[in-house]
């Protein structure tokens, strides 16, 4: 464990009640309001919880099936560093076998909002996610014997700043994830546990940010309020690997791998609505398209003079 | 299992939902006159944005500058006292061209929100 001296760690802790930018709820950066993503982490701060997220995964190579129940919540400690926290309920249908299910394993996060730079419709977020091993069903929910530490750098960036002659581009953003999974335990039952870079982005255009910020096209609710989006994961594996001598592979020795999810969300005043389709990449990644689906609650809307605001403004 | 944890998601989802029928939120704008992005060939006397949310008058404030950055908007920008989602920007004379609307408004829950539209004068 790293100890630090206790003045620094108070002058650290004042540092991030005090020096922080301006905070605004979930997800706005100047004109720009960026949705809770559903397949990659978002660069912001939020109070906010999703319930739930229904996902149906693609079929594993054998034709296996599985399903998932997801909640996950966000809380503001300050206007600018929150917590979160993740619980999955894993459902398997392996070809030819009898079904099994339970818990995943509990997953946390610590993170702080580095900027947010309104004009320029940027942000930033560092995090550190922790996925807790032990802390689910093992054997039969998915979840890990063993702790991973994932720290992350999260980004957003609006294209409202384009000249006018791009005015129909304004509408796009980008949000993206970068971070590196660090298991606590270099092997599991057999299995080596191998570090792993991850890379996330999501590319969207809002209709929201066209009817009421570029051009009045006559837009009317629901359509308003759509951000039709693709998201794009990688995993790629950077030690460990199965197959020495033909470069670094993933557990079942294949190298980089992802999902391709292209999906609508709709943000209203409360709560948003979000459906992806799930297509793997890479190899050994199974076949199939699979599907997700989540409703979001902005709880900084729902009970803003309660849960909603930063627990020490309270 | 599955049929004693979906029933609680749902009702968990259902009592949220419930709460937002008397919660408030953030303003955001619904509509413009000019409209946003638009072109007139009339110069208007004011622009009024209509917001989705009841606005705090002493926070919430708008002006209009011209394509060189100069304020061509009076200063009594001010909330609707007949309908206080509305923010009217009363204007100077204007002249044919380009003209970019920046808001900053304060919902009546607290929340700050604030954007910016053009609009463009014809010849």
């Amino acid at each position: 464990m790293i100890r630090f001296p206790r003045g620094l760690a108070a002058i650290g802790a004042a540092a991030l009640l005090l020096s922080s930018p301006k905070a605004e709820a979930h997800g706005f950066a100047g004109d720009r309001f960026f949705p809770a993503t559903l397949q990659t982490d978002d660069p912001f701060v939020a109070d906010e919880m999703s319930l739930p997220t229904l996902t149906k995964n693609p079929d594993d190579t054998t034709g296996g099936q599985s399903y998932s129940v997801e909640m996950d919540i966000a809380k503001r400690l300050t206007p600018n560093f929150g917590l979160t926290a993740a619980y999955q309920w894993n459902y398997f249908q392996p070809k030819g076998a009898p079904a099994h299910y339970g818990f995943g394993g509990l997953r946390t996060g610590a993170q702080y909002q580095l900027f947010i730079d309104g004009p320029n419709e940027l942000m930033g977020l560092l995090g550190l996610n922790v996925s807790w091993g032990h802390t689910g069903a093992v054997n039969h929910g998915g979840a890990d014997d063993h702790t991973t530490l994932t720290p992350t750098f999260d980004f957003g960036k609006g294209f409202g700043t384009l000249p006018d002659s791009l005015s129909w581009f304004k509408p796009l953003a980008i949000t993206g994830n970068l971070s590196v999974d660090l298991p606590t335990k270099v092997n599991s039952a057999g299995t080596l546990n191998q570090n792993v870079f991850n890379a996330g982005f999501a590319i969207e255009y809002s209709l929201e940010y066209l009817q009421h910020h570029v051009q009045d096209i006559g837009l009317g609710a629901p359509f308003d309020r759509l951000i039709p989006l693709v998201e794009i994961t990688s995993a790629t594996p950077l030690n460990r690997g199965f197959n020495a001598g033909t470069g670094l592979t993933n557990k079942n020795g294949h190298a980089t791998t992802g999902v391709i999810a292209p999906g609508v969300i709709w943000a209203g005043q409360y709560f948003q609505i979000g459906a992806e389709a799930i297509i793997p990449y890479g190899e050994g990644q199974g076949h199939g398209v699979g599907a997700l689906l989540q409703l979001h609650f902005f709880l900084d809307d729902l009970f803003p003079n309660s849960i909603g605001r930063p627990l020490l403004s309270w | 299992m599955i049929h004693r944890v979906f029933p609680c998601l749902v009702l968990a989802g259902a009592l949220l939902c419930a709460g937002a029928a008397s919660a408030r939120a953030h303003a955001f704008l619904d509509r413009a006159s000019p409209a946003v992005g638009s072109t007139v060939h009339t110069p208007p006397s004011e622009v009024r944005i209509q917001y989705t949310e009841e606005l705090e008058p002493a926070y919430s404030t708008a002006h209009v500058e011209d394509a060189a950055g100069a304020t061509v908007s009076t200063n009594g920008a001010h909330v609707d006292q007949t309908e206080q989602s509305v923010l009217i920007v009363p204007l100077g004379a204007l002249k044919p061209g380009r003209y970019k609307v920046i808001w900053k408004v304060l919902s009546v829950d607290t929340h700050v929100t604030n954007g910016t539209f053009t609009f463009t004068v014809a010849p």
